[in-house]
């Protein structure tokens, strides 16, 4: 199922918490909303399940215009942060919950629920454990149940608020992987909220990146890490520094002087890049600094320099240093990015 | 482990233990409370109605009065305890699952009977519905009585007992959220089927608690009532105004034996509130039913 959501806004008493959001999301599309807590990603994620409304704009299922349905007419399957699990029902009823509430001509009778159940306790690989209550199942479990119970009622599509949110680091992995094969399987159009870009970029066919009610950035986990469109996403999404620049003549400068690094646009901007994105050179049009620290992560080594800044806070930036080859303390380094981008001053 | 260091270790206290002193006697004091104030009041009620023996006893409750009191007080329960019940439930799911202006306000008016007199809630009746008033006259020139009637006692019990329910139910309701309810809801359920299916089974001890309590307070109310019901002997007597006039009539063994009536509804209410804290309890833990 398609969905399009065309210029949302939605509004808690008049705090704005969407401003003017449009997304199209193609059928089968897995897709993650990312930010940071308070960007208004959870939000979206309920309006396009109809567990809220907007203030204004409209969104469409196919060619069908949802806004004005309730979620019990928009057919959505949502999996809640805490799973929402019925604590009272066993897995086998919590799972067949969608189907027993339907008015007698569309629901399946008793054995057909029975066995619908058992096949997709089968599916997201839980099966015999039917009259389990969900306290007594893992976190995964639940999660897996979950899901399952959404799937029940065979919804347009699939809508996950933080998956992965309340399961330890090992079992989050796991899972992960799972849900995506579980996409690829079933193939329905799925949209979850993650604020952990690592499960975002890992899982999504698109990552929508947003902040304070708006969308920054629509794209593949290669668009949005290797071609950040705004200072928001190169900051949110892995690692980077900045520092305030000029570009005269198509070269940059800093602090007055040229770091030997050209860009097209003149003016004043901010320039931006990652640690992994440096060389360290022994020219004099460098950018130059001390070492502060040094550490060791996973297979790189990160130097935390600072720059002098005329008698203000030293700039703070990190680079990569070669793993076997770590700078001095205290010692002076110069390097220039060799991938970079300079944001114009707004 | 650590119960071994501790005794192997004489010097090792836990910092917020007592000397053996000190418990013996906070024990002693607690139990002679008790007793004192609590189990020997409510063993003389059973002794006194007893004074002359099982059938003076029956013969107390049967008498044609007393009777007509306890058909009465069974009565009101029966009606104020539901009403009370479908108010509490509504207050507490407006107050738990809707935000709106005035709500702390709300919760303040729910507390109210609690906090003034039972003999103003009563007079507050008297003065809404009494001859003096506009609302009485008018009611009786259509034949309806509510003071010194039936409609007046129930009227009085229900607004005494009016936040048992809600006050169980509120905190329950607020700390267990909306998410079971959304969840149903998104997965087709009606708002008649949710509350069915989901938030009834969530709030049920809660609800059964809340209930017991209203009912204990609704049987037992005398302040309130007394002063709406008129004490018309076999007419709008309940339990508690009988065994006052009893008494004041110095006929102890009928007072007492209706008392101890009221006395075993408290017992029965108090073990019934200790089973269902324990289901509670468990039910919040284990989610068995």
């Amino acid at each position: 199922m398609e969905v399009t959501i065309n210029n949302i806004r939605k509004e808690f008493e008049r705090f704005p918490a969407l401003n003017d959001v449009s997304l199209k999301i193609a059928s089968g599309e897995l897709i993650a909303l990312l930010g940071p807590s308070g960007s208004g990603k959870t939000t979206l994620l309920r309006l396009i399940a109809g567990l809220d409304f907007p203030t204004g704009g409209q969104i469409f299922f196919g060619d069908e215009d949802a806004s004005h349905h309730s979620v019990q007419e928009r057919n959505v399957g949502f999996v809640f942060q805490h799973y929402a699990l019925f604590r009272h029902m066993t897995v086998a009823e919590n799972i067949g919950f969608g189907l027993k509430v339907r008015p007698s001509s569309s629901r399946p009778p008793k054995s057909e629920i029975r066995r619908r159940v058992s096949d997709l306790l089968d599916m997201v690989q839980l099966g015999g454990l039917e009259k389990r209550y969900p306290n007594q199942l893992s976190g995964g479990q639940r999660q897996r149940v979950a899901l399952a119970r959404a799937m029940a009622i065979e919804p347009r599509i699939l809508l996950l608020d933080e998956p992965f949110g309340a399961l330890d680091a090992k079992v989050r992995k796991e899972l992960r992987r799972w849900l995506r094969e579980f996409h690829d399987r079933t193939g329905h159009t799925t949209v979850f909220v993650t604020h952990d870009q690592e499960e975002a970029l890992e899982l999504a066919d698109r990552v929508v990146v947003m902040s304070q009610g708006k969308i920054e950035q629509v794209g593949s986990a290669d668009d949005v890490y290797d071609r950040p469109g705004s200072p928001f996403v190169f900051s949110f999404i892995g690692e980077s520094s900045h520092l305030p620049v000029e570009v005269k003549e198509k070269t940059v400068f800093f602090q007055g002087q040229p770091i030997g690094i050209s860009e097209a646009a003149a003016g004043g901007g901010e320039l931006f890049f990652r640690p992994e994105d440096i060389s360290l050179v022994e020219a004099q049009d460098a950018l130059f600094g001390k070492v502060t620290a040094c550490r060791r992560l996973a297979g790189t080594r990160i130097a935390e320099i600072d720059i002098a800044n005329d008698g203000h806070a030293p700039y703070h930036v990190e680079v990569e240093v070669p793993l076997h080859a770590p700078v001095a303390l205290g010692s002076e380094v110069r390097f220039r990015p060799t991938r970079w981008k300079v944001f114009e001053n707004a | 482990m650590s119960d071994k260091a501790r005794t192997s270790n004489p010097a090792f206290r836990d910092p917020a233990d007592e000397g053996f002193a000190t418990k013996v006697a906070l024990l002693l004091l607690s139990l002679a409370f008790l007793i004192f104030f609590l189990f020997l009041p409510l063993l003389s009620v059973f002794v006194e109605a007893f004074r002359e023996g099982w059938g003076a006893y029956y013969e107390a409750l049967a008498e044609p009065d007393a009777a007509a009191a306890i058909r009465l007080t069974l009565l009101v329960a029966a009606i104020a305890v539901p009403l009370n019940l479908v108010f509490g439930l509504c207050a507490s799911w407006a107050i738990a699952k809707f935000e709106f202006k005035g709500k702390a306000f709300l919760i303040t008016l729910i507390d109210l009977p609690f906090s003034i007199s039972p003999v103003i809630s009563g007079l507050v009746y008297v003065l809404l519905f009494g001859s003096g008033s506009l609302l009485g006259p008018l009611l009786k020139s259509w034949g309806i009585e509510i003071l010194f009637a039936v409609p007046g006692i129930v009227l009085a019990t229900v607004f005494v007992t009016f936040p048992f329910v809600a006050r169980e139910l509120i905190p329950l309701m607020q700390d267990q959220g909306s998410g079971d309810e959304e969840a149903a809801l998104s997965l087709g359920a009606s708002g008649w089927q949710t509350f069915r299916f989901v938030t009834l089974p969530n709030i049920k001890w809660g609800l059964l608690y809340g209930v017991l309590l209203c009912n204990a307070r609704a049987m037992g109310e005398f302040g309130a009532v007394s002063v709406v019901s008129g004490r018309i002997r076999g007419l709008t007597n309940t339990m508690p105004l009988h065994v006052e006039i009893l008494y004041n009539e110095y006929n102890m063994v009928a007072a007492f034996a209706v008392a101890s009536l009221l006395a075993l509804l408290a017992l029965v209410t108090l073990a019934l509130k200790t089973l269902l804290e324990l289901r509670f309890g468990a039910g919040n833990a284990g989610g068995r039913h």
